[in-house]
């Protein structure tokens, strides 16, 4: 997740004090390092008593042996002092369950490396100073929803003129020039496109995930890209989407991944940021 | 019950400032049909089977025999030309004339040219037994309607999408049981841009379920079955948009479904489907469910998703008397338009479930007859479901005080996956405690004169006569050109299908649009 604290660009309507649902939760690691444990277990009301609720469905009438099966379930998973606090029927097939448990399993934080996105949040106008200084022309950025997914309202919010949640499109950008290819495009023929545009920049955006339909796709762009040599090889590779993390994108061999809550001033700073590095490289 | 004291002289205004944008569009409308009008109706006239294609793949013969036929004949209706085949040979049934002409075992230049008059009585038994089946089917659940009367509004709409037709009957069920008025099979994803109607049962999908004639069967069975145990009318609605709208049309209508999606700006706007093109089979479709007694749904509540619910009502409003007028043109009477709305407003702005409740009461009282459908919050649901099934109880209690009828229920699942059975269970118990809760909140309150609600709401009718008055002065199409509409710029020839739309020759015929139309051949209405 890419925590982008409040640096809106100010001019939302009045109101935004309160918790955003959109943006991703405060995680706060840089300001909070001395008050990072070692190890955790999961808190109920008191430190390591591993209380954890858990909701479910079993596929079964709703009766005394649904209960006793939820419990086993429960206790097969690995925990303890397990309780059945809640059980429905769901029509004549189907339960319902809300289960409380105990886990004494514990992760030992010092193993844990998150890959995370570090770059400067630039404003609009930032963004297009930087460019046209360091870089001196236009980036050529390519966006589009690979595959069957049909979903264009992730990509059209990051790059249409009007922007999203106040927040200007790539397409508006002076020192870019973006192309939103929108829906519906293969594999081959984006990657045609970003040979032909010579792109900086490839966005990719999926929102359907069924069946982790998602990786599938983003994989074999990944693949498909690998054999084209006449892609530069400082093409900045970025994916977004609701079930997009950095982390994610980083194992399909993207350089960056956006999840919900990105607006498209951090696109812009992040192609920025990197396009400079990559100059200076 | 009025109470935000509109001024009616104003909503006159807008509905004929609507009547105003519809005429030339449908002027145009007239002028023109589409690839998919014509396989709709070479599937009323039973043709209806599939047939290995050039790829050896199986496709609807529909679709052979439109994409076989010389476009200077399809010019003159398909029907035409079955009609002079038949005329010819006068012994051969739907599969042997599908055969024969995709097979290329038909001499064309032979054929006689034919007149509509005589096309008519050439094909007059298949179409009338279309009609027939039509009515029947429409009867059956009128009946059905009348015998388990149905439960009070709003009702309860939930979606089942997990790919697999017998999957979703499972799901289905279980939501019946737990309430649920009104089961939507969603479709597979990108389904509205294919250009022809998968066949036969479906198991696997994306995001959803195939639409085919068989899925409909299959859920129409099982929903009818529970029906009867619970005795509560359930009704069934599909998705009539995208390419295959008008065949869409016409296998729902065959298999009896109460409601139908069928908007053609939502295609445009985010489906990139080719706005003459959709806007023509829109025509052709509402005829054919204004027919079956199907009522539809339009999708203007997506215009909020895209841009900020509290600045643009107004969009929504002014397609709704934009989408009244085209539906009213095609026979739909007022109970069959269910025109769509959402809660999208942003959480966080002060007041916004009151003046959600001041938007759900306008659209409710510039439309007193229809039936409105109010859809969930989605925009700003996250993984929080908790939270999530909060915003969802405060929806459900702004469409019960506002008399909505018909409310898509969240899930608080939303934005994460596909409702799991368990999703739908929380989000039918939430509606059910305050539908049954506040049953009566909507009788017992006034809005106060002048307050924030009420100023609200004339606001946002005061900009809909602004924003449809300059939708008259500069075209629907063009509007949407300039992007007037959820913010989403479509140019006139451009999106999908566009290669599908021609002009009528003058010997055009399509009987089911005349019949249909007209109200002819119509055994006497049951309302």
């Amino acid at each position: 997740m890419i925590n982008r604290g409040n640096q809106d660009r100010g001019n939302n309507r009045s109101g935004n004090k309160g918790h955003d649902t959109k943006r991703a939760p405060y995680t706060g690691y840089d300001d909070l390092k001395e008050k990072m444990p070692t190890e955790v277990k999961a808190y109920g009301d008191h430190r390591d008593d591993g209380a954890i609720q858990l909701s479910f469905t079993l596929p079964m009438p709703c009766c005394e042996e649904a209960k006793i099966a939820a419990q086993t379930l429960v206790e097969k998973m690995g925990f303890q002092k397990v309780n059945v606090i809640y059980t429905e029927a769901m029509g004549p097939c189907f339960t319902f369950f809300v289960v409380y448990g105990c886990s004494d399993v514990v992760v030992d934080l010092t193993k844990i490396e998150v890959p995370k996105l570090d770059f400067p949040n630039y404003s609009y106008e930032q963004v297009n100073g930087l460019i046209k200084e360091k870089i001196g022309r236009k980036l050529v950025v390519l966006g589009a929803c690979i595959g069957t997914d049909a979903h264009t309202v992730g990509i059209d919010a990051i790059f249409n003129m009007k922007g999203y949640m106040g927040d200007y499109g790539l397409e508006r950008y002076t020192s870019m020039q973006a192309i939103n290819l929108r829906a519906q495009v293969s594999t081959k023929q984006l990657i045609e496109k970003i040979v032909a545009l010579q792109a900086d920049a490839v966005l990719i955006s999926r929102v359907v995930t069924q069946r982790d339909e998602h990786i599938d796709v983003l994989k074999e762009f990944i693949q498909e890209l690998e054999q084209e040599k006449e892609v530069a090889s400082n093409l900045i590779k970025i994916c977004g989407g609701p079930r997009i993390s950095h982390q994610l994108a980083k194992e399909l061999g993207f350089d960056a991944g956006f999840g919900p809550g990105t607006k498209p001033s951090h696109v812009a700073s992040y192609i920025a940021d990197e396009s400079i590095k990559r100059l200076a490289r | 019950m009025a109470k935000l004291n509109l001024d009616r002289d104003m909503i006159d205004s807008c509905r004929e400032l609507a009547g105003d944008i519809t005429h030339p569009m449908l002027v145009y409308i007239n002028r023109h049909s589409t690839i998919a009008i014509e396989r709709s109706v070479l599937r009323l006239l039973g043709f209806d089977d599939v047939m290995e294609g050039p790829d050896g793949m199986p496709y609807p013969v529909c679709n052979l025999i439109t994409e076989k036929l010389d476009r200077k004949r399809l010019y003159h209706g398909v029907a035409t030309f079955v009609a002079a085949i038949k005329k010819r040979y006068p012994r051969w049934n739907q599969s042997k004339i599908a055969e024969k002409f995709i097979r290329g075992e038909v001499n064309v230049d032979k054929l006689e040219e034919i007149s509509a008059e005589e096309a008519l009585l050439v094909l007059r038994p298949w179409i009338d037994r279309a009609i027939r089946h039509i009515d029947k089917m429409r009867y059956k659940k009128e009946e059905m309607r009348e015998k388990y009367s149905s439960a009070r509004t709003p009702l309860k709409y939930v979606i089942v999408a997990t790919g697999n037709i017998h999957e979703d009957v499972k799901h289905a069920v279980a939501g019946v049981r737990q309430g649920a008025d009104i089961i939507a099979v969603i479709r597979s994803t990108a389904q509205s841009l294919l250009d022809y109607v998968p066949h036969g049962v479906t198991t696997e999908g994306f995001g959803g379920t195939y639409a085919t004639q068989e899925n409909f069967k299959i859920m129409r069975a099982a929903l009818d079955e529970v029906a009867k145990k619970e005795k509560r009318y359930v009704r069934l609605c599909n998705y009539s948009s995208g390419l295959c709208m008008p065949e869409i049309a016409v296998i729902g209508a065959m298999e009896g479904l109460d409601y139908l999606l069928n908007d053609a700006m939502y295609g445009i706007l985010f489906r990139d489907i080719n706005m003459k093109r959709t806007l023509i089979d829109q025509f052709f479709s509402r005829v054919i469910i204004a027919r079956a007694g199907i009522t539809i749904n339009t999708g203007e509540d997506n215009y909020l998703t895209t841009v900020d619910a509290f600045d643009n009502h107004h969009q929504v409003l002014s397609s709704h008397f934009i989408n009244e007028s085209f539906a009213k043109q095609a026979g739909l009477r007022d109970d069959q338009i269910g025109l769509g709305h959402a809660f999208e407003m942003n959480p966080t702005i002060e007041d916004s479930i009151a003046l959600e409740i001041g938007m759900a009461q306008l659209v409710r009282e510039v439309f007193p007859r229809c039936p409105i459908k109010y859809m969930p919050p989605t925009k700003y649901k996250s993984g929080d479901i908790f939270f999530s099934h909060v915003m969802d109880a405060m929806y459900n209690l702004v469409g019960v005080m506002t008399n909505q009828d018909i409310q898509l229920l969240g899930m608080a699942t939303e934005s994460n996956h596909n409702p799991h059975l368990q999703d739908r269970f929380w989000s039918l118990k939430n509606a059910s405690y305050i539908f049954h809760g506040a049953r009566s909140l909507s009788d017992e309150l006034v809005f106060s004169a002048n307050g924030k609600i009420m100023r609200h709401a004339r606001q946002v009718l005061d900009r809909t006569y602004k924003f449809l008055k300059q939708v008259s002065n500069t075209s629907l199409l063009d509007s949407i050109e300039r992007g007037m509409f959820a913010d989403i710029s479509r140019t006139k020839e451009g999106g999908r299908g566009y290669d599908g739309v021609f002009e009528k020759s003058r010997r055009y015929f399509n009987p089911f649009l005349d019949l249909m139309l007209s109200g002819q051949n119509r055994g006497g209405r049951r309302d």
